[in-house]
């Protein structure tokens, strides 16, 4: 029933430019058949005369005589429960040799903001057992905290040791992850996979896969088709959807390639003007609603060209996301891992989770004092390089070994260590122990006089109860 | 009203002909009559920017006109609401709508049903001038709202007045001339509300912020800056400064952040106390909820709409503070609609008239003589959300252009957690020497002779570390060492403050120049003490140094500080 159309003018890209058709709706889903090959596109600016379609499958193999039909609704995902346990490519098609998705409801992919008045505020503590994160950036339900990293880091490990840790305190309750990859390589996708596997992590995973040799134009579809699948599983599911996607990066510069086959204006680096919005639209698709019971947490990984925190994708990233994990090249060289700097790291939720009722009361202050000597220890090293250790006063001396020893304790950690967060805290106690009572000016006397190991044996009420 | 055509269709932006609507106008777009604006006319084309999502917006679908530009309504309600950037109450939009906001609804920014008791001020026979009161409505239990004569109609003699329960909708006064007034009327949000003139900043705007109030003050009616990259804490500053400012009215403009962000702030709000009247804040507040993913053009207008709102309760002689943030995210939202209209781009693909809007934007702050009579200020705290931290690009330079009072945040200060994070040598205030006096007649006297030891003392401390970095500090002389150490007190015990600490994150004029003065005192004993030759270990190590940290963490803290300096006092006499 629906026309077709074989006016293309021009094809330049990925885009395809159509003329003559009837009135087409702006973002509409596009059939194009060639040789018996369906490929879809998308309806990027619509006018009188000339319509401009971006092709999702690449525009190889199309000619002037392709025949273009227009399905008169905007691209929907079909869900169901059944899509938990599946793998499916970077556009939403079986990737794992299953059926189709028998759908039970189709949604929008582009996604309705949520009303700001309808969120509720994020304040569940989870627990990766990690200690950069738990103790210094602690993470909580329905935050979006990207890791940012560098090319040959191993950020993937991290995300795939958090997405295994990961649990709230206390009760058991149905939970997901959904895997987005965006053309990353085949080797990096098999690493994910054969992790899921390994852990049995699959059963509950959604998993998007558009490799390094899938369009480039389909990256634009994957994260969302993710998060309209995040989204039904949250809130009509009432799942805690954690979702991971790798590598952003990728993402954006198909972006900057779509924006040039537009002959757009382009932003900074030749990035489009709209890059903000845009991302944005894919990392606010995170948080709880209220009187709902899922929520949706995202991990976003994004590398960062030549280790340059202001390029950018990680610096608008930053902008909107909550916070940064930041994988640091230096730390991964001594060894450690997850190397993991905190000091340009943050969670911006972090208040909201932690403390009393949700960790533990002394957990801020602990956290900014670690966090302070941490900070001034690290600039030391710069003063110890120029003038020898021997010159440093008492004082500074004691911070310098402190970083050291923060370094080789608190952030260093085994790739299968799950420790808890009393576990994170206490390890915190032991290195400010070694330092003068005095000199722990951020913490409040009656937490020190409870859980400084000093005291400890004073204060055995105060210990954590058991897990 | 004509009816036009949408030629086409390209993001939030619509070709549409056959119409007669002027710039600006406000225009109803697709068989769903999405509200837009007109931003363009070129030919027999009219230009629009959609104020939402345009998908499966389709060429010859109709474009209605309104025959009027984008408005405010004003009137008693609007305090306490959640509104998106173009008014529309949020909350009701979810009604409407479910948890996502769908298109095309129409959501009146006040209530037209609810009854307010009007009482008027004026009586029959009485001439009133444009923007001359007529009578109250108490809107919450602490702020009168003002009725007044809308500042764009003429005025004249009173007819009829009533006093009583009315909807803002309903009559409540007639002029001799048969214009009827109701206790609601409209603002274009574009233009500024006029004033009978404009006053100078004399009077500082008090935010229990020391770095703020005691080195870098705002006055009321003034405008600041803050820019910072990510992560430097300039959402925690806007908060902690709408929380604590001294005004009557907070007007938060959320444009283009984070979801989450606000989600804090809505469940944050009404449950915060107001620190002098112990109701709740959010009894004055007004919050713009535009988030980065909501549609780019509300958030183009979002912040007219929080200024012409802001303006209104300054017209009634309350002073009112509004905080825009990010204005970055604003200036992006002009970006992007002015590269989609394919206009010639200036610095970095802003468009050239980026400066001259946000001239107009921060012109809208001041302390005036409103023309009710009374006096209200607009003071305006924005954020700003350099690439990369990089201060050197468009928003930034140009914002600064206009500012007067620049909170530059650091990240090497957020990285040692260090809060807030405001530069102590890189910031600046304009109002300095305007405020002098006030702080002098209503706090002490030495106030700005301390202010100005300690910003001596900080500047000092930063030349030295530079020597510090080369030979380390054991080899400066001994009076530059307990330099290095009272600049250390004055940046850890008086600049740190903590916004989550219950006690911590409000401080008063007099606590702040108690704590000062404190440290000021520590630094002559220990020159005193350095003079007879006592070693700087030993002057370091008085404990009553580390006492004086936590005074700021008390909430009485009088006693305790005298305690601490009485014994300051018996142990440098000790030294030997």
């Amino acid at each position: 029933m629906t026309k077709e159309y074989k006016t293309i003018t021009e094809i330049s890209g990925p885009l395809i430019f159509v003329e003559k058709t009837e009135p087409v709706g702006y973002m509409e889903l596009v059939e194009i058949r060639t040789g018996g090959e369906l490929k879809r596109g998308q309806v990027l600016d619509s006018s009188d005369e000339i319509v401009v379609i971006q092709v999702f499958e690449g525009t190889g193999g199309l000619s002037k005589d392709t025949a273009v039909s227009f399905t008169g609704d905007v691209i929907k995902m079909p869900l169901s429960p059944g899509i938990v346990g599946r793998v499916l490519s970077g556009s939403g098609k079986p990737r794992d040799g299953g059926p189709e998705i028998v759908p039970e409801v189709l949604r929008d992919i582009a996604g309705a903001a949520i009303n700001p008045a309808s969120r509720e505020k994020p304040r569940a503590f989870i627990q990766t057992g990690i200690s950069t994160i738990d103790g210094t950036n602690t993470l909580v339900r329905g935050q979006k905290l990207p890791i940012f990293s560098g090319a040959g880091l191993p950020h993937n490990d991290l995300a795939l040791q958090i997405a295994r840790q990961a649990k709230a305190l206390g009760e058991a309750e149905p939970f997901a992850v959904i895997f987005c990859a965006m053309g990353i390589t085949n080797e990096e996708a098999q690493h994910f996979l054969a992790d899921f596997e390994r852990t049995g992590a699959l059963e509950r995973a959604v998993v998007f896969l558009n490799l390094a040799d899938d369009p480039a134009v389909e990256r634009i579809l994957t994260p969302r088709l993710g998060l309209t699948t995040a989204e039904y599983l949250a809130f009509d599911l009432d799942m805690h959807v954690l979702i991971i996607y790798t590598d952003m990066t990728n993402y954006c510069e198909s972006l900057r390639q779509m924006g040039a086959a537009r002959e757009e204006v382009p932003g900074r680096r030749g990035y489009p003007g709209y890059m903000y919005t845009d991302l944005a639209c894919q990392y606010e698709r995170a948080g709880i609603i209220k009187g709902k019971k899922g929520s949706i947490t995202q991990f976003p990984i994004l590398t960062m060209p030549g280790d340059d925190i202001t390029h950018p994708i990680p610096d608008l990233s930053g902008y909107i996301t909550e916070g940064q994990i930041l994988i640091s090249r230096e730390l991964h060289r001594k060894g450690i891992y997850p190397p993991v700097d905190i000091r340009p790291s943050l969670s911006r939720l972090m208040n909201s989770g932690i403390g009393k009722g949700h960790t533990r009361e002394d957990h801020r202050a602990v956290s900014d004092q670690l966090y302070a000597y941490y900070a001034e220890g690290n600039d030391l090293r710069g003063l110890a390089a120029i003038v020898g250790k021997e010159a440093l006063s008492e004082r500074d001396k004691l911070v310098l070994e402190f970083a050291d020893k923060f370094e080789k304790r608190f952030v260093n950690q085994g790739r299968d260590e799950d420790r808890s967060i009393f576990d994170t805290l206490q390890i915190g106690w032991e290195l400010l122990a070694d330092l003068p009572e005095a000199m722990l000016t951020r913490i409040d006397d009656k937490y020190i006089k409870q859980y400084h190991p000093k005291y400890a044996g004073t204060a055995k009420a105060a210990q954590a109860p058991a897990k | 009203m004509e009816v036009g055509k949408i030629k086409r269709v390209a993001g939030p932006l619509v070709q549409a002909t056959g119409l007669k609507a002027a710039m600006y106008d406000l225009v109803l777009v697709g068989e769903e009559g999405l509200m837009s604006e007109v931003i363009g006319i070129s030919g027999n084309k009219h230009i629009i920017q959609v104020y939402e999502d345009t998908g499966g917006v389709r060429p010859g679908e109709p474009v209605r006109e309104t025959g009027a530009p984008l408005v405010a309504q004003l009137g008693p309600g609007i305090l306490t609401q959640i509104y998106d950037g173009i008014q529309r109450p949020l909350p009701k939009l979810a009604e409407a709508s479910g948890d996502f906001i769908s298109r095309g609804l129409f959501v009146d920014g006040i209530d037209h049903k609810k009854k307010w008791e009007f009482k008027a001020v004026v009586k029959k026979g009485d001439v009133v001038k444009p923007g001359q009161s007529i009578g109250e409505v108490q809107e919450q239990l602490l702020i009168k709202h003002k009725i007044m004569v809308p500042p764009n109609q003429k005025g004249g003699t009173i007819k009829e007045i009533y006093s009583g329960n009315f909807t803002v909708e309903e009559t409540i006064a007639v002029l001799e001339d048969g214009t009827k007034l109701t206790m609601m009327h409209k603002w274009p949000v574009r233009r500024a509300r006029p004033v009978t003139k404009k006053l100078a900043p004399t009077i500082p705007l008090r935010t229990g912020q020391r770095v703020i109030d005691g080195f870098f003050s705002l006055a009321k009616g003034g405008t600041a800056a803050i820019p910072g990259g990510f992560g430097t804490g300039k959402t925690v500053m806007q908060q902690t400064l709408s929380k604590w400012a001294d005004v009557d009215i907070v007007v938060y403009v959320g444009c283009g952040e984070r979801g989450n962000e606000m989600a804090d702030l809505l469940h944050e709000f009404p449950e915060l106390q107001d620190p002098r009247t112990g109701r709740p804040l959010m009894e004055r507040s007004i919050v713009y909820a535009n988030t980065s993913n909501m549609p780019v053009a509300a958030r183009e207008a979002s912040v007219y709409t929080g200024m012409t709102t802001s303006e209104y309760y300054r017209d009634m002689g309350y002073d009112v503070l509004m905080t825009a943030d990010s204005t970055s995210r604003w200036a992006e939202a002009m970006r992007e609609m002015g590269s989609r209209l394919e206009e010639m781009p200036g610095e970095e693909g802003y468009p050239a008239y980026l400066g001259a809007r946000l001239a107009d934007f921060y012109e809208r702050a001041g302390r005036a003589e409103v023309l009710n009579g009374g006096q209200g200020s607009v003071s305006i705290v924005g954020a700003v959300s350099p690439p990369g931290g990089d201060f050197t690009e468009p928003v930034t330079q140009n914002t600064l252009r206009m500012v007067k009072v620049f909170w530059a945040l650091d990240s090497k200060l957020t990285q040692r957690r260090h809060f807030p994070s405001i530069n102590w040598l890189d910031s600046y205030s304009l109002y300095d020497l305007d405020l002098e006096a006030w702080f002098v007649e209503n706090v002490s006297p030495d106030w700005n002779k301390n202010k100005r030891r300690a910003m001596s003392i900080l500047q000092e401390n930063a030349e030295l570390e530079e020597i510090v970095m080369l030979v380390g500090s054991d080899a400066l002389p001994e009076d530059q060492q307990v330099t290095l150490e009272v600049a250390r007190m004055i940046i850890n015990f008086w600049l740190a403050q903590s916004a989550f600490h219950p006690v911590d994150t409000f401080s008063p004029y007099k606590k702040q120049f108690d704590l000062l003065a404190s440290i000021l005192k520590y630094r002559d004993y220990a020159f005193e003490a350095v003079q007879k030759g006592i070693s700087v270990a030993q002057i370091t190590s008085v404990p009553s140094k580390d006492a004086l940290a936590k005074v700021r963490l008390e909430a009485e803290y009088e006693p305790i500080l005298a305690k601490v300096l009485a014994q300051m006092d018996v142990e440098f006499k000790a030294l030997k």
